[in-house]
């Protein structure tokens, strides 16, 4: 495939029932890429967990506002931005968390960015106390993911 | 994907839940209302059977956290069983095995239950 630039663009009321259709959308961008089933499954994962936060989180489960999400395929490279414009957060103050302590009080939740950290090649969080968050992720196609194209069309 | 289900059935004093669907923070209420319900009935011990399961985010892995500790305390436990590769993968991000014990089959699950 040429390298080519395309940009993809969902603003979605933030509603848990929306999740399906967000990950639908991630989803069948990634399979156009040409990234491989499980790849496709980690970046569906990492968007869920960052919407989720959105919805929760940054809006505090208020449909009313908007998620905004932004694919932008470069060559070799999926660009996926989360927006909201709702509560920021100290990103410096996120801890990886201590998953015993977690299971001793109870805690629910707060483990989205860890996953994304982990499913993703690059997660950046930038947030604006007030203002919004957007998270910035980024996954690579060049791990032998897929077939290069000259060996696919040389049979 | 069509949804999220819960299943349960009853093998002589051990409750199987069986998911199935996707399990996210849209779908997780519902999974945390037949955990309730298995404890409001005093049944501590269970198995999670992931077979028929095709998609969790932590929002699902979140409800058996806020769960095992009331459910250990009365002396039971979930155990989890079948998992795909796929849904396998999100619990072992977690650290959850270290914290749940897995099976292959329910049946294993049911045996470890059993012999205790």
């Amino acid at each position: 495939m040429a390298a080519k630039s395309n940009k993809f663009h969902l603003k979605i009321p933030s509603q848990t029932d929306n999740l399906e259709i967000i990950r639908d959308f991630v989803a069948k961008i990634a399979r156009k890429v040409g990234f491989n089933e499980d790849d496709i499954n980690k970046i569906e994962l990492a968007v869920d967990e960052a919407c989720t936060n959105v919805i929760k989180h940054a809006y505090d489960n208020n449909s009313k506002n908007p998620i905004d999400i932004t694919i932008q395929i470069d060559y070799q490279k999926l660009t996926i931005l989360v927006t909201d414009k709702g509560k920021g957060f100290d990103p410096t103050k996120l801890k990886t968390p201590d998953l015993q302590e977690y299971l001793a009080e109870m805690r629910v939740g707060g483990l989205g960015i860890y996953l994304m950290k982990n499913l993703m090649d690059e997660v950046e969080i930038n947030s604006k106390p007030g203002k919004g968050n957007q998270v910035r992720m980024v996954k690579y196609l060049d791990k032998g993911d897929a077939p290069p194209p000259q060996a696919a069309n040389s049979s | 994907m069509d949804g999220f289900e819960v299943q349960r059935k009853i093998s002589n004093d051990v409750v199987i839940l069986n998911l199935k669907g996707y399990l996210d923070a849209h779908t997780a209420p519902q999974l945390e209302k037949a955990l309730q319900t298995c404890i409001d009935q005093k049944e501590y011990k269970i198995i999670i059977n992931f077979e028929n399961l095709s998609y969790i985010s932590s929002a699902g892995l979140g409800v058996f956290m806020g769960f095992i500790e009331e459910i250990r305390q009365h002396g039971g436990d979930l155990k989890f069983s079948n998992m795909n590769p796929k849904i396998f993968r999100v619990f072992d991000l977690l650290g959850f095995p270290n914290l749940f014990e897995i099976f292959d089959d329910e049946r294993d699950a049911l045996n470890k239950f059993n012999s205790k």
